[in-house]
């Protein structure tokens, strides 16, 4: 029997599909709802990544690919953005048992971590910019500016939003829609590393191709 | 560096007579309202019972107000283009300068799709999808107010740019290079953008709050499979928004990026591809259009079952017509260019799936007819605008196979031939059904029927009027003439668009017998008041409640068993079952909130702000926008409680629903 079965006590259904139960539980929309944005912004995605895809041998006499991309700071960045993950994860065990101290000690570190990622890769733009392979150089180094910065400025939304998480936590405790919040955070936080494996693919691995 | 950015007195054109007659009008209706709305006292209750609400009811009714009064925007653009192309042939040059003509196209275009036809869609969505599917709001009531009032702030920005500054002038489609910074440095295109990018926000969140209801929320027994029709196609409309939307957002954000900070994605030097913005634009322009007929459909099918007195014919075909052109209407994007230049073997496959695409239509098609063959139709107006569809369309989507032969698009590619065809199949079918709709479900939502003789005297108007202003426009364009002329040379296209402009004078009498149609149905709604609740004799869940609906729909959440629910019922009763007295539970219901509106407004703050380059007003509009979202985050109490007292009084005093 599922759960939204139990919730709403539907007793001469009792063996119906689960298409036939009525309105599932909020936490279960609202978890649904969420993917379904995730998929919506995965699109977005898919639209820069073609963009790049198009443009990526479009340097217009600028610097390609090989002479910018520096493999032990982008090594370095994926380690932080995946161990992030898995302390988001580790947070997200820390919610459901509601122990609190944990959720800040695990929040804190996954905060650490994605902040570290973020200077890392200001870093490498600034150093970009800065030996003239500007955004506004070549469409090349425009599309190459704006998906790798896109899925930067999403960290940059989760940082801001884990913030607010963790001021919810401590102002309101864990009530359910505090931790149907959270679990957005989570989907949302192991999104990002999603869409960052294949930026490391399709950008930095393919392109250091000989 | 301007405190005001690039805006100064110059942005407001005076020397306009057109513009700034236009734009006073607007001022002093606008002005005249809020007065009457002060001076009577109504605001507080616009305020509570509208403004704040999150109700899908009228969060549904609201959307349709602004879509009907953006067609009244748009159609006056479409009167301006007909009449000038009516008088500027030859030596002639009309009485719209070029460069304000261009901005009249574009205009008209944007709004009619962005803030017409998707307004008016997603409204009748919004109040008829949980009415149907048995329930009682949308999964995120919040969210679809805060989607509503940011399709409103495009709306305002679009229409400021009458006023203060100027609108596009590169076509409704914006594409590079001429878009670009280089060729059109005027702040037209940045309204363009920011009030696409913003309304595109909303209309993004609309799909994601209703592919989530329908998918997760229905009452219990509403399995896929007795979902209501226009259910189905609400679902393929939104599974379609959410896939296409963030195409379009991603592609004004990289044409935003060029023309702000220098980017190369569409621009001619420096490795750009401006074709991309093309295809680009099209992988969402597409699915846009079955975005906006799906529903329609869905309307059509609930009519011709209704007013025929019979189950829909192949209510399964339906389902997987609908699903299939979800599907397909993903690959067949390129039709739009087969011009650009891609290999012939490319442009023979785009060509076939676009011809493939119109069998599930014909499917449908069919389908009605069938449903109506053999049925006891009465002739009411909602069954005009169906019939009238049917007739209409088949001839649209003809010309549209024809357009889907690469050889012949080449022949008529950009000419006044497409113009008319996608005219042919946009008003009859999105439009008709957007008419049908409004009218069958308007005595739901109000309580009382629209008067029948002038609906039938708007539909006629419309009718008769659509064919005399488009059909010209198939025969101007064989004839060589290509779209968007502000003036031209050969004479012997006058004749032809003089008719054509004798057409928009018949729509316009249509759309004058709908605006009389509405203040004499209001005078008379004592005589036209529906008190049962159900005056269609309808099949689906929405007629078993009350007219207008309780905030809560349904007291009790129905239990369904089979397809047409309620008509099943109203069998059931009439053999003497009738359900058992019912025992009410208190219903918590989402509280009100003014998110969605004062968001809104720090939109129109950062979308303005940016346009005009006013960095410091575009930061506090952020800041503005993420307070109110905390405000919003941190808020105490998000639901109240409807007590079993309320809802027995209420339903004691309309003792319509019917318990299933």
């Amino acid at each position: 029997m599922n759960v939204a079965v139990a919730v709403y006590d539907v007793k001469q259904d009792a063996f119906a599909p689960a298409s036939e139960a009525g309105p599932t539980p909020k936490r279960v929309v609202v978890g649904f709802g969420f993917w379904v944005f995730l998929l919506s912004d995965i699109v977005m995605f898919s639209a820069l990544f073609a963009a790049y895809a198009v443009l990526v041998h479009a340097t217009a006499g600028g610097p390609a690919g090989p002479q910018l991309f520096n493999q032990v700071s982008v090594a370095i960045q994926t380690a932080c953005l995946l161990a992030s993950s898995y302390t988001c994860g580790l947070m997200s065990l820390a919610v459901s048992a509601q122990r609190r101290l944990d959720t800040y000690r695990f929040a804190f570190v996954t905060f650490a971590l994605g902040a570290a990622f973020l200077a890392l890769e200001i870093r490498e733009f600034a150093g970009m910019i800065a030996s003239g392979a500007a955004p506004q150089t070549s469409a090349f180094l425009s599309a190459y500016f704006t998906v790798v910065g896109c899925h930067g400025l999403h960290v940059t939304a989760g940082l801001i939003w884990l913030a607010v998480m963790m001021a919810q936590v401590a102002i309101k405790g864990f009530r359910p829609a505090v931790d149907r919040r959270l679990l957005c955070f989570a989907l949302f936080w192991h999104a990002l590393d999603i869409i960052w494996v294949w930026l490391f693919i399709a950008v930095y691995l393919m392109g250091v191709l000989p | 560096m301007n405190l005001l950015g690039k805006l100064t007195w110059s942005a407001i054109p005076f020397d306009q007579p057109i513009i700034m007659g236009a734009s006073g009008g607007v001022v002093l209706v606008i002005m005249a309202i809020l007065g009457w709305v002060t001076l009577k006292g109504y605001a507080p209750y616009l305020w509570r019972e509208w403004i704040t609400s999150v109700d899908h009811k009228r969060i549904g009714v609201m959307y349709i107000v602004l879509g009907l009064i953006m067609l009244l925007r748009g159609f006056a653009d479409a009167i301006m283009m007909r009449s000038q192309q009516a008088i500027a042939a030859g030596g002639a040059q009309g009485y719209l300068p070029p460069e304000h003509f261009d901005q009249i196209f574009s205009a008209h275009g944007t709004i009619m799709i962005f803030f017409v036809a998707m307004p008016l869609v997603i409204g009748l969505m919004n109040f008829a999808v949980p009415l149907q599917l048995g329930i009682r709001d949308v999964a995120f009531p919040t969210l679809n107010s805060v989607s509503l009032w940011l399709t409103a702030s495009g709306i305002l920005l679009t229409n400021v740019s009458l006023a203060v500054g100027e609108f596009a002038k590169t076509g409704w489609v914006a594409y590079p290079p001429l878009s670009e910074l280089q060729f059109s440095p005027g702040v037209g295109v940045d309204y363009y953008l920011w009030s696409l990018q913003i309304s595109g926000i909303g209309t993004l969140l609309t799909g994601i709050n209703f592919v989530t209801t329908i998918l997760k929320i229905r009452a219990p027994g509403m399995s896929y499979m007795r979902m209501p029709v226009f259910c189905w196609t609400a679902l393929a409309s939104n599974l379609m928004i959410v896939a296409v939307f963030p195409i379009l957002t991603a592609t004004f954000a990289m044409l935003l990026l060029d023309r702000y900070l220098g980017f190369h994605f569409f621009t001619v030097d420096a490795g750009g591809n401006a074709m991309m913005y093309v295809n680009l634009f099209w992988m969402w322009g597409h699915p846009e259009v079955y975005i906006l007929v799906l529903p329609a459909f869905g309307i059509f099918s609930e009519v011709a079952a209704t007013f025929s007195g019979k189950p829909l014919f192949g209510y399964r075909s339906m389902v997987a017509a609908t699903m299939a052109i979800c599907v397909l209407s993903l690959t067949v994007w390129l039709h739009h260019f087969f011009t650009m230049g891609a290999s012939a073997n490319v442009n023979a496959v785009f060509g076939i799936a676009s011809m493939i695409i119109g069998v599930p239509t014909g499917v449908k098609i069919f389908n009605w007819m069938f449903t109506m063959y053999g049925g006891r139709i009465r002739f009411s107006v909602p069954v005009l605008w169906t019939i009238g569809f049917m007739v209409t369309f088949v001839l649209g989507g003809l010309t549209g196979v024809l357009l889907a032969v690469p050889p012949v698009d080449w022949q008529v590619h950009n000419s006044a031939f497409l113009v008319a065809h996608f005219h042919h199949v946009i008003i009859p079918g999105v439009i008709f059904g957007v008419f049908a709709g409004y009218i069958y479900w308007f005595p739901k939502a109000f309580g009382f029927i629209l008067d029948e003789r002038w609906g039938r005297r708007a539909f006629w108007c419309w009718f008769i009027g659509f064919h005399v202003a488009f059909m010209p426009i198939y025969v101007v364009g064989l004839m060589g003439m290509t779209r968007r002329l502000q003036h031209y040379d050969v004479v012997s296209w006058q004749p032809w668009l003089v008719v054509a402009a004798a057409g928009v004078a018949v729509i316009f009498a249509g759309i004058v017998c709908q605006i009389v149609q509405l203040v004499v149905s209001i005078r008379q709604r004592e005589k036209l008041r529906d008190v049962t609740g159900d005056p269609w004799n309808g099949r689906t869940l929405e007629w078993s409640t009350a007219s207008p609906p309780p905030a809560w729909n349904f007291a009790v959440l129905p239990r369904v068993a089979e397809r047409d629910a309620f008509w099943a019922h109203k069998v059931r009763a009439k053999h003497g079952q009738l359900a058992q007295a019912r025992e009410y539970k208190s219903i918590e219901v989402p509280k009100n909130t003014l998110t969605g509106f004062v968001n809104a407004f720090f939109a129109v703050v950062i979308g303005f702000a940016l346009i005009w380059h006013i960095w410091w007003m575009a930061a506090l509009g952020a800041i503005g926008a993420f307070v109110t979202f905390l405000a919003f985050a941190f808020r105490e109490q998000d639901e109240v409680e409807m007590t079993a007292e309320t809802i027995a009084r209420f339903n004691r005093a309309h003792p319509t629903e019917v318990a299933l």
